[in-house]
């Protein structure tokens, strides 16, 4: 092989997904998204931009919204990640996954993943959100499908939901 | 029977719970055992002649699978329409980022530093890239004339009127390329073996490629199948160049004999992929002191990039557009479509149209300035009617009353309120805001004799288990396609929408619908969908299988019965033209569309004259598009493209040099994000449509034509500077405010730019 990557650099890494123990043997430097999407076959992260524009890739990282695709796999080391996958309780969707569907918030559906998560992130730190508050927290997710109301629609039914039950 | 109706109802969107929990399957998700990872050597250069080929000592190259234009069983072309374009660039190239050579190899990492070890050597060739050097022939790059189509529209008696008028109102305009950016990055997987050759991807028209992948490979039909895998945005980007990565990936899999996928990164799609036509149009109007327009003339001038591909049918769009939903009696439109020595420019929403109207409105507001009539006045007073007839002497047989749609779209802008107490706000400060109206209409399907030639199927299958499956080829890529065709099978049987389901677009299994383009998919494809369902029941009331009147539980029972008695049970139903809807490819003269959908958008905006950057306050779409068969889907639509629209219009710049995009990244050409739009407040008129499915006409490319000159226009109402070209950046109003500063201060006493372009 002409791969300047020696095999032997490859390292265990170990790191909790979706609330299950995961051991990986990556390159220290590989993205964690591709280790999520070709590794351990979690392909609901998807590639959009790869420079952290797009927020397609947008994973939970011990509770925090980091765009996948800008962490070394390394970094994951002892932690834990939540992806779309994890969202739901089998068949029973998420209260958001819930709204997005009701509020047409899901067209082509490929930022959806990630802009659920960033919804998610949003109103652990935000329960109450203004939809001004929602449309600066979903910032870093870009779509080119909804214009983003029926989006910001979905978050705040959401949020609504959560809050009188 | 269910008496309920289903088209109208706000149902769950068929493929919506997959979207939603990560598990649809888009192309870049699907993995083949053995599967080798392709990518494609592009050309550095916007023209010449390739010389020499040299593979770099640094990598083990017996490990590649290499394929150039010699390994092509077939004809080296994407088919389509003129078959001008190459699959892979042989002697010559012709833009940059043509396609020379394909790479495969297990290891997707190699692929990079491989593609950048291969060095190719040209005898460079003179190019040009604008409009401008194309139309002078500053170099002939394509063909004898650099021509790749022209279109000429004539209507009345144009050179009588300048005599006549009392004002002659000139303007050009120009609107810049830009990129779909549909947030899925193109994607193909080809295999071969002795069935022939598939393809899974990211696409729109899955025949396109089917057509393209005979010819380029030397198969016939039975032995290619293309099949559409869920597909992440598309907005006409996915149109036509999935041809050309189904071709790369096929001609790699077939040398190879494994699977190969090709994922473009966003740098390579952005780069090397389709954009809108960058367009430039000139008017030169006559009209009467009371603001009606006698007779004009309209140059409609797009440039095409290096290849015809679809720049003829995107020229026919928008000069059919070019007129506007207002009266002429008299007018000549001529079009025209280059080559220049960018990446070919292809299909994007609104396909011609959006380019041809930001002129037409753009020239309304400068009409209603050399006339002394307010925006909203000029184009009340020049609205089609019901039997007038449109510039291609289309008689308007659509009961639509386009002033009652503007008073409603003032209404609910609060328009004249607004705009008064805007007069008082922008006395003083440094935010001073306006009002721009945008009047407009789209055709829905394909132009002219387009529906005719496509002469599309559609199939409904009553399954063994009693439920129904639609057969297309009408493929989802966000818009709602599934459901809507879901919504019209189950309206037309009268059973629940859960009981109807969608075949996956793949060729071996669903007929040619035609390409989901051209806002057809609902109008065309759904009237089909609705007979083609229409004769599984017929066929069953008429085995005496079912009464007339039946449960959902009922109509199960007799399907199941009928599969059981007499096998695969389908029903099938072809595009007949209506037998009043005629057009003259010759003269381009006739009804260019079946039906139009008309609208008026109203733009709110504030320009900060610290940093010269406009923010949309409000925006209003008021549109006609027939019964809206989906609320929720029909809105999004709306927004969708209103967005992408302010897009077009503020922010999508796409930086040239040398033919090649400088700014191919998300970094650096900027879409807007959640916090850049306005709340888009979306109202529907529904007024019916007789050759629409349950009464409904296009939608999906609409809401791109409006928003860009309803915007600039309301520019021009704060700053009273005017701006004709579009993307309008904040270093654009800067420039444009202070040459305005330096003329005004020249000519004291003009009062802004108001007259100027009115020749009395």
């Amino acid at each position: 092989m002409t791969d300047s990557r020696d095999r032997r650099a490859k390292t265990e890494i170990s790191f909790t997904v979706n609330g299950e123990p995961r051991k990986v043997h990556a390159y220290p430097m590989e993205r964690l998204l591709d280790v999520l999407r070709q590794q351990l076959q979690l392909t609901g992260a998807k590639e959009g931009c790869g420079e952290g524009e797009c927020g397609s890739c947008s994973v939970l990282m011990d509770g925090v919204l980091v765009n996948s695709c800008l962490v070394p796999v390394l970094q994951a080391e002892g932690a834990s990640v939540v992806t779309i996958e994890g969202l739901a309780a089998g068949e029973r969707l998420h209260f958001l996954q819930e709204a997005f569907l009701e509020c047409g918030g899901a067209q082509c559906g490929i930022c959806t993943p990630g802009m659920i998560l960033a919804s998610t992130h949003l109103l652990n730190g935000n329960p109450k959100p203004t939809m001004e508050e929602i449309r600066e927290g979903l910032s870093g997710n870009l779509c080119r499908c909804t214009g983003y109301s029926q989006i910001v629609e979905a978050v705040a039914e959401a949020a609504r939901r959560r809050t009188a039950s | 029977m269910n008496s309920e109706h289903i088209v109208g109802k706000s149902v769950p969107r068929k493929e919506g719970r997959d979207k939603v929990t990560g598990r649809s399957q888009y192309v870049d998700d699907m993995v083949l055992p053995n599967m080798l990872f392709g990518a494609t050597v592009r050309s550095q250069i916007p023209r010449g002649r390739i010389n020499k080929i040299t593979f770099g000592p640094e990598i083990a190259w017996n490990e590649f699978v290499i394929v150039s234009a010699k390994d092509i069983p077939g004809k080296n072309c994407i088919a389509l329409i003129g078959d001008d374009q190459p699959c892979l660039a042989n002697e010559f190239v012709n833009h940059p980022e043509e396609p020379i050579l394909l790479l495969a190899h297990p290891d997707r990492h190699l692929l990079p530093k491989a593609v950048e070890a291969v060095s190719i050597e040209y005898d460079a060739l003179p190019a040009i890239f604008t409009i401008e050097e194309s139309a002078r022939r500053a170099e002939i790059v394509w063909g004898e004339d650099n021509i790749f189509k022209t279109y000429l529209i004539e209507k009345g008696e144009v050179d009588g009127v300048w005599e006549e008028a009392d004002y002659i109102v000139e303007g050009e305009y120009t609107t810049g390329a830009q990129e779909q950016l549909y947030i899925e990055n193109n994607g193909m997987i080809a295999a071969f073996d002795a069935q022939g050759i598939t393809v899974w991807g990211s696409l729109q028209c899955p025949y396109y490629i089917h057509k393209a992948l005979m010819a380029l490979c030397g198969l016939p039909a039975e032995k290619v199948r293309v099949v559409q895998m869920e597909t992440g945005g598309a907005f006409g980007g996915k149109e036509e160049y999935p041809s050309m990565i189904a071709g790369h990936a096929a001609l790699l899999a077939m040398k190879s004999c494994k699977p190969v996928k090709i994922i473009y990164d966003r740098m390579e799609d952005m780069a090397a992929t389709t954009k809108r036509h960058p367009s430039r149009t000139r008017h030169r109007t006559a009209v009467t002191r009371d603001g009606k327009i006698l007779g004009g003339e309209i140059d409609f001038t797009i440039d095409g990039g290096a290849y015809a591909t679809l720049s003829s049918v995107v020229l026919s769009r928008g000069v059919i557009h070019a007129g506007g939903p207002y009266y002429w009696p008299s007018v000549r439109i001529r079009a025209k479509a280059l080559a220049t020595n960018a990446p070919p420019h292809g299909a994007f929403r609104g396909f011609g149209a959006p380019q041809s109207l930001f002129a037409m409105e753009r020239h309304m507001d400068r009409i209603a300035q050399a006339v002394g009539l307010s925006p909203i006045e000029i184009r009340r007073r020049n609205f089609l009617q019901p039997g007038q007839t449109t510039t291609t002497e289309q008689v308007v047989r659509e009961p639509i009353h386009l002033g009652n749609l503007l008073d409603r779209a003032l209404e609910a802008s609060d328009y004249h309120s607004k705009k008064k107490s805007f007069a008082n706000h922008n006395q003083s400060g440094a935010t001073p805001k306006g009002m721009g109206i945008a009047a407009f209409l789209h055709g829905a399907g394909f132009t002219g004799s387009g529906e005719r030639y496509l002469s599309s199927v559609v199939g409904v299958e009553g399954c063994a288990d009693g439920s129904v499956r639609v057969l297309v080829s009408s493929t989802e890529f966000g818009q709602g396609t599934k459901t809507v065709l879901s919504q019209i099978a189950a309206e037309a049987l009268s059973l629940p929408y859960e009981n109807v389901s969608m075949a996956q677009p793949d060729t071996l299994e669903v007929p040619n619908s035609g390409p989901t383009v051209a806002s057809r998919t609902v109008m065309v494809v759904g009237k089909l969908v609705q007979s083609a369902a229409l004769g599984i029941r017929q066929t069953l009331i008429s085995s005496n299988l079912l009464r007339e009147t039946y449960t959902a539980e009922e109509f199960r029972t007799a399907c199941q019965n009928y599969v059981a008695a007499h096998g695969q049970f389908r029903s099938w139903s072809r595009y007949e033209a209506p037998s009043d809807i005629f057009w003259d490819d010759q003269k381009y003269r006739g009804d260019a569309y079946a039906a139009f959908a008309w609208a008026v958008y109203i733009a709110e905006v504030t320009v900060d004259l610290t940093t010269y950057s406009v923010s949309v306050d409000d925006f209003v779409a008021l549109q006609e598009v027939g019964k809206v068969l989906h609320p929720l889907l029909a809105r999004g639509q709306i927004i969708g493209g209103v967005a992408q629209a302010i897009g077009f219009g503020l922010y999508e710049k796409v930086v040239w040099q040398n033919g090649r995009m400088q700014n191919n990244q998300m970094t650096n050409y900027i879409m807007p994000t959640s916090s850049d739009l306005p709340p888009i407040r979306v109202f529907f008129e529904e007024l019916g449509n007789v050759y629409g499915a349950y009464g409904a006409k296009g939608i999906g490319e609409l809401p791109m034509d409006g928003p860009a000159p309803a915007i600039l226009n309301a520019v021009e109402d704060a700053l009273g500077v005017r701006f004709d070209s579009i993307p309008l950046l904040p270093e654009d109003i800067m420039d444009g405010l202070n040459s305005h500063g330096a003329a005004a201060s020249s000519q004291r006493g003009d009062h802004g730019l108001g007259s100027a372009g009115g020749v009395p």
